[in-house]
């Protein structure tokens, strides 16, 4: 081929790419971005790019199953392939899959995650031809049977496996997959609520290799802990929400897994503090413990946390918690780097200040909704907590505004920061502006700020990817322009309810090119230009939300439509799109989740129209006003094709006035 | 019946003793009933020897010239049962069981009288003389008891002679002893009792080894309950017919008997009674509470129930059955499994008794007796006692957890701890997977067969198919068709249907699956049993 390439170019020398061999062009390409766009672009060079790209591509998620047969004779080295956006893989998918001699040599995972209509059958020969096959995803194959999990037990190279909430399979099928797959690393059974303790137990009895398990919330006992501990590499074990397991069940940890790494025994209400002392004696190496909505911390077990001497990520959320407790967890576990106490009742300022000043290595820090701290804690943290890159402090509304200079002051390496529904203001924000390093900045329900805060961010922070100001209200144009200008690699935004957001600041917005996400709900200024101007310059835009923008209409939806060709979901709700718009919508051929409730210019033909002509269409909610007006056979065949109906019958509600929202509703919570 | 008890007490008063025993011996080896097991045989037995007032010594051995082999060990077995009966029961004093010593009291005897015991013995030492003098004769005709081997036909006679003398002074001695029981109570290992014992065995061996026609039926059984235990008797007949030198397996299976394992009596402290396989596979309904002894009408077991005592001659007893006796019942009775190498034998090393009848005869049935009865659902389940298998219809089609193997179990987590326990097995998941077909007619049942067995063999990835029927035989632990292993249940006959992974070589990182299957189907055997037993009576 290169040979070929040379003396095409010596005698047309048109094209200076063929001078380039092969190899470098895949050195190249092992450097493009994940972005499948660049691969896209990159292959649209020239035929040899084409070809060449064709060759190199590892990994590739197709939009529909009925290309499959050309997909898959245009890259014959798949080793990765992504079906989580085709919501119908029927078996002759999975049969013309496993068919094609390349693919079935080179395939080594595949996605089904998202994915229907496949059985056994189509399970069976995948297992059986694609040899190399490591790694499965079933997740959500709620139809899957027995006979399924039998169909993959002939994997016999499989090492991971995720099927939660396959609910249908049971212990028969786990026994078969054990058995089957004896090189299984991970296995993932949460929520399959067929699995008990014979079938998990059997997974560890055969399965020696198992790296990782996963089997919350199943129906199992105690009885089946004991050869799960026995596994001798098992290093992640997943116990949440498993309610037959108590403190005795425990018991069996004391003897202990050494390779332990991480264990979850959140959610497990049966669990009591006696049986913490056995977990932590039997496995001496555990890194992350995950005790969260389990047990209370106390000071005794806080005590018997002591011997975890590496422990690293120590997660209580939800937990009932003592100051003594959290004293004496600040004398052990002097490893801690990640701590999170979401949701615990009964943290103060003075067990956290001196939980915090004894763990100076912390790097991640939760305390949502830690509502009775103040200041002092901030103080605290932020004087003893120098590295820390994360702090999730959403609802600690005691906090005084003040408090978060001294967070911008003295955390310089913050990369996540929520300060959702706090008293931050301006200054707090300019402050805040200082960790030049944040990428994620949540300031929604924060009344207190406004453009000149979030200037500051704008001009500060340029790696910032994801912003949240719902019901931010105080901010406007201004603010977002600056945002828009200071952060080029911006992604994700919300700016739903800011009400005086208006077209120019969405035409600021479309400068990040990188945006994928914006949601504007209840902006009642913006109008389809705005919407235009995304579309036309942000082509990456996957989630689009308009719900209650009253002035977007067909004129916005048809550029949408032209240019968002990656557009996977979008509200329209409540705004002015009639049968036009959402016909051009539904070329979007990417299109998997439409919510359209209270479109007053649908009509019923227009909405069964656009709805066969969306093909992608997995999730749609409608009005159930639509249910009797369109033919049932319609709806059977669009389920038929992967679409699910969700069919709603609420009254169209009144916008609150923004302004005053958080105080309405505080009191319609008391 | 009639007959034969006439026939019995014209012979019995007629001829003097040492001719009359020789001469009427002779018909008894002729060939025994050809259906021992046959009820109308033990009736008619039973009823004689029972309602018979045995007057004088030549009756019994009259008597006793119409035992067969088999009666022959039979009649010791129920008497020396009921000699050890007395101790606890002097008042039921029971004339089945003193037969033979009514040559000198026919009155009842209330405790050892030793001028009976002298009398008895010097009737003996004169029957020995005589003995002595005939063999005195034939030495000192021949010179020598070496030239016994010419084929004269005199000396066929004299030798047959002297056996059946020889016979009936055995016979005499042994109730002679038998005598002497009530008197020594409980203590068995008494030197007493034991010395008859001792040398009859003696002589039994003597007899057995040197008789022509004689040996099957003379070696006495003298372990039997009253005598102390005789471990290794060679040449013992065994009363079923098997030859004692016959290995036979411990039977360890679970079995509805073995819910007395836990009491732990014992040696000694209870009396253990040993029916004939006759006696167990008899029909019977009635068993007598004192000897044991099985009738199909309890008319014949009142019947029988008068050679035990006077007091069940009353017209009371015979109307109203077994109505005081349950009250006077006190001792306790174990039996004994025939089968001789049977954990239930008690000549066991680890002898565990059996606790009741019902118990023998379910035991006999399902651990020495063919599967007669085959379940008509499945037609693969074979069963030797009705109950069980009416247990097993009940269940039958429900046995859903299946392995690849083909073995069905009732309950998941036996299956689950099979699959742990062998490589390569796998849990059988029928592919269309229509939740349970269970409770399908018969038309599944023969289409399906075939396609069970090819998976279950392939799945062993085994040599021959030869290896595999040794271990499949081996694994039933009976001789039962391996077919049968397999369950009709769930699979398919079309091509996607039960296992496709068949097909190819089947997890093959267990390669030393198959050797690892070989080692432990010794150990299979047992559990199956118990699972299989478990579920008929479940």
């Amino acid at each position: 081929m290169k040979k070929q390439k040379m003396s095409s170019s010596s005698t047309t020398s048109g094209n200076p790419f063929d001078l380039l061999s092969d190899e470098i062009v895949f050195l190249v390409l092992d450097h493009l971005s994940p972005n499948p766009l660049d691969s896209k672009s990159f292959s649209l060079v020239c035929k040899s790019f084409y070809s060449l790209e064709s060759l190199h591509r590892r990994s590739l998620r197709p939009l529909r199953t009925q290309h499959l047969p050309s997909v898959l004779s245009r890259y014959p080295n798949l080793s990765l392939l992504d079906l989580s956006l085709c919501p119908r893989v029927p078996d002759s998918s999975l049969h013309l899959l496993s068919s094609s001699p390349s693919l079935s040599l080179s395939l080594r995972s595949i996605d089904l995650s998202r994915s229907r209509f496949f059985s056994a059958s189509g399970l069976t020969s995948l297992a059986l031809r694609c040899i190399n096959l490591v790694e499965v995803d079933v997740s959500n194959a709620t139809e899957l049977r027995d006979a399924g999990a039998a169909a993959l037990a002939q994997a016999k190279n499989l090492e991971r496996l995720r099927m939660s909430r396959c609910k249908m399979v049971t212990d028969m099928g786990v026994g078969c997959l054990a058995v089957g797959c004896r090189k299984l690393r991970e296995l993932v059974l949460k929520w399959c609520l067929g699995v008990g303790d014979l079938g998990v137990g059997l997974v560890a009895v055969k399965c020696k290799e198992l790296r990782t398990l996963d089997v919350s919330y199943l129906p199992i006992s105690n009885k089946c802990l004991p050869s799960i501990m026995k596994l001798p590499y098992l290093e992640d074990l997943i116990l949440e929400g498993c309610y037959g397991i108590d403190d005795d069940g425990l018991a069996a940890l004391k003897d202990g897994c050494h390779s332990l790494k991480s264990l979850d025994i959140s959610s497990c209400q049966s669990i009591s503090q006696v049986g913490v002392p056995s977990i932590t004696s039997g496995s001496t190496s555990l890194r992350h413990l995950n005790l969260s909505y389990c047990i209370p911390v106390t000071f005794a077990l806080a005590g018997s946390l002591k011997r975890l001497s590496v422990l690293q990520t120590l997660k209580l959320d939800g937990c009932m918690v003592t100051i003594s407790g959290l004293k004496a967890l600040g004398d052990c576990c002097a490893s801690l780097t990640e701590l999170s106490l979401s949701k615990c009742a009964g943290v103060t300022d003075e067990g956290l200040s001196a939980l915090v000043t004894k763990h100076r290595q912390l790097k991640k820090l939760d305390i949502t909704c830690c509502r009775k701290i103040t200041d002092v804690s901030i103080a605290h943290i932020s004087r003893s907590c120098t590295e820390l890159t994360s702090l999730r402090m959403e609802s600690c509304t005691l906090v005084p505004k003040e408090a978060f200079v001294l967070i911008g002051q003295r955390c310089p390496h913050l990369e996540e920061l929520d300060l959702t529904d706090n008293e931050i203001d301006d200054e707090g924000l300019e402050y805040i502006s200082r960790c030049s390093r944040i990428r994620v900045l949540k300031l929604g329900i924060c009344l207190n700020i406004t453009d000149k805060g979030l200037s500051c961010i704008g001009g500060a922070c340029p790696k910032l990817i994801e912003l949240d100001l719902y019901r931010s209200a105080g901010v406007t144009g201004v603010g977002i322009l600056s945002i828009a200008r200071g952060c080029p690699s911006l992604e994700i935004i919300n700016v739903s309810y800011c009400n005086d957001i208006t077209d120019a600041s969405l035409m600021s917005l479309s400068k990040c090119s990188s945006l994928n996400t914006l949601e504007c709900r209840g902006c009642p200024l913006i109008t389809s230009l705005g919407i235009s101007a995304i579309a036309v310059s942000c082509r990456k835009l996957t989630k689009l939300d308009i719900k209650k923008c009253g002035n977007i209409d067909d004129t916005g939806m048809i550029p949408l439509a032209h240019y968002s060709q990656n557009l996977r979901q979008i509200n329209l709700s409540y705004t002015s799109v009639t049968d036009v718009g959402l016909l051009s919508l539904a070329s979007v051929s990417c299109l998997q989740s439409m919510t359209i409730l209270h479109l007053k210019g649908l009509t019923a033909c227009g909405l069964a129209a656009a709805l066969l002509t969306c093909g992608g269409l997995t999730k749609v909610k409608l009005q159930s006003s639509f249910r009797s007006m369109l033919p049932h056979l319609l709806f059977d065949h669009l389920e038929a094709r992967g679409c699910t109906f969700h069919w709603r019958n609420k009254v169209f509600q009144a916008e609150l006035d923004p302004k005053c929202w958080k105080i309405q509703l505080e009191e319609q919570m008391q | 019946m009639k007959d034969l008890k006439t026939d019995l007490e014209d012979n019995s008063h007629a001829e003097a003793w040492a001719i009359s025993s020789a001469q009427n011996r002779f018909p008894k080896h002729a060939p025994p009933d050809p259906d021992p097991s046959s009820s109308s045989y033990t009736g008619d037995f039973a009823l004689p020897r029972n309602l018979q007032k045995w007057e004088d010594p030549s009756s019994i051995l009259n008597y006793d010239t119409l035992r067969t082999q088999q009666t022959y060990t039979e009649e010791f077995g129920g008497s020396s049962g009921t000699r050890s009966a007395h101790p606890q029961n002097p008042s039921v004093r029971d004339h089945g069981g003193l037969q033979m010593n009514d040559i000198i009291e026919i009155n009842k005897i209330l405790e050892w009288d030793p001028r009976t015991m002298l009398n008895n013995l010097s009737f003996l030492e004169q029957k020995i003389h005589q003995l002595q003098d005939m063999v005195h004769l034939i030495v000192g005709r021949r010179g020598g008891p070496a030239t016994m081997g010419r084929p004269d036909e005199l000396v066929a006679q004299q030798q047959q002679l002297v056996t059946a003398d020889l016979t009936s002074i055995i016979v005499q001695l042994i109730s002679t002893a038998g005598t002497l029981l009530p008197s020594v109570k409980n203590s068995l290992s008494a030197v007493g009792p034991s010395l008859p014992d001792q040398q009859l065995r003696q002589l039994g061996e003597i007899l057995s080894s040197s008789s022509l026609g004689m040996d099957a039926a003379l070696p006495p059984q003298p372990s039997d309950g009253g005598g102390p235990k005789v471990p290794d008797q060679p040449n013992q007949v065994d009363p079923c017919g098997h030859s004692s030198n016959e290995h036979v397996e411990d039977h360890e299976s679970k079995e509805e008997e073995d819910l007395d394992d836990g009491e732990n009596l014992p040696p000694g402290s209870y009396e253990i009674l040993q029916l004939e396989k006759e006696e167990i596979l008899a029909p019977h309904t009635h068993f007598c509470t004192i000897c044991g002894k099985g009738f199909k009408r309890d008319a014949n077991l009142r019947m029988h129930m008068r050679g035990h005592g006077d007091e069940y001659k009353t017209p009371e007893a015979l109307a109203k059955p077994h109505k005081d006796m349950s009250s006077e019942a006190v001792i306790i009775k174990r039996y004994s499994c025939p089968y001789l190498g049977c954990k239930r034998n008690k000549d066991h090393k680890k002898f565990q008794p059996l606790k009741t009848i019902l118990c023998v005869k379910n035991h006999y049935k399902r651990t020495h007796c063919d599967k007669r009865y085959t379940c008509s659902r499945c037609n693969t389940k074979k069963f030797s006692v009705m109950a069980d298998l009416k247990t097993h219809e009940k269940h039958c089609g429900k046995d859903k957890w299946l392995c690849s193997c083909g073995t069905t179990f009732s309950r998941k987590d036996k299956l689950f701890g099979h699959i742990a326990l062998f490589q390569g097995h796998t849990p059988a998941v029928p592919l269309d997977d229509t939740k349970g077909q269970v409770g399908a007619g018969p038309s599944w049942i023969g289409e399906t067969n075939e396609d069970a067995q090819k998976p279950g063999r392939a799945s062993f990835s085994l040599g021959s198919d030869g290896e595999m029927q040794n271990i499949m035989a081996s694994v039933k632990g009976s001789a039962d068709d391996p077919a049968s292993y397999f369950s009709p249940l769930t699979f398919d006959s079309d091509n996607f249907g039960g296992f496709p992974e068949f097909g190819r070589p089947p997890f093959e990182d267990s390669e030393g699956a198959f050797s690892f299957l070989i080692q432990g189907s010794r150990n299979y055997p047992p559990k199956r049993g118990g699972e299989s037993s478990s579920n008929n009576l479940s």
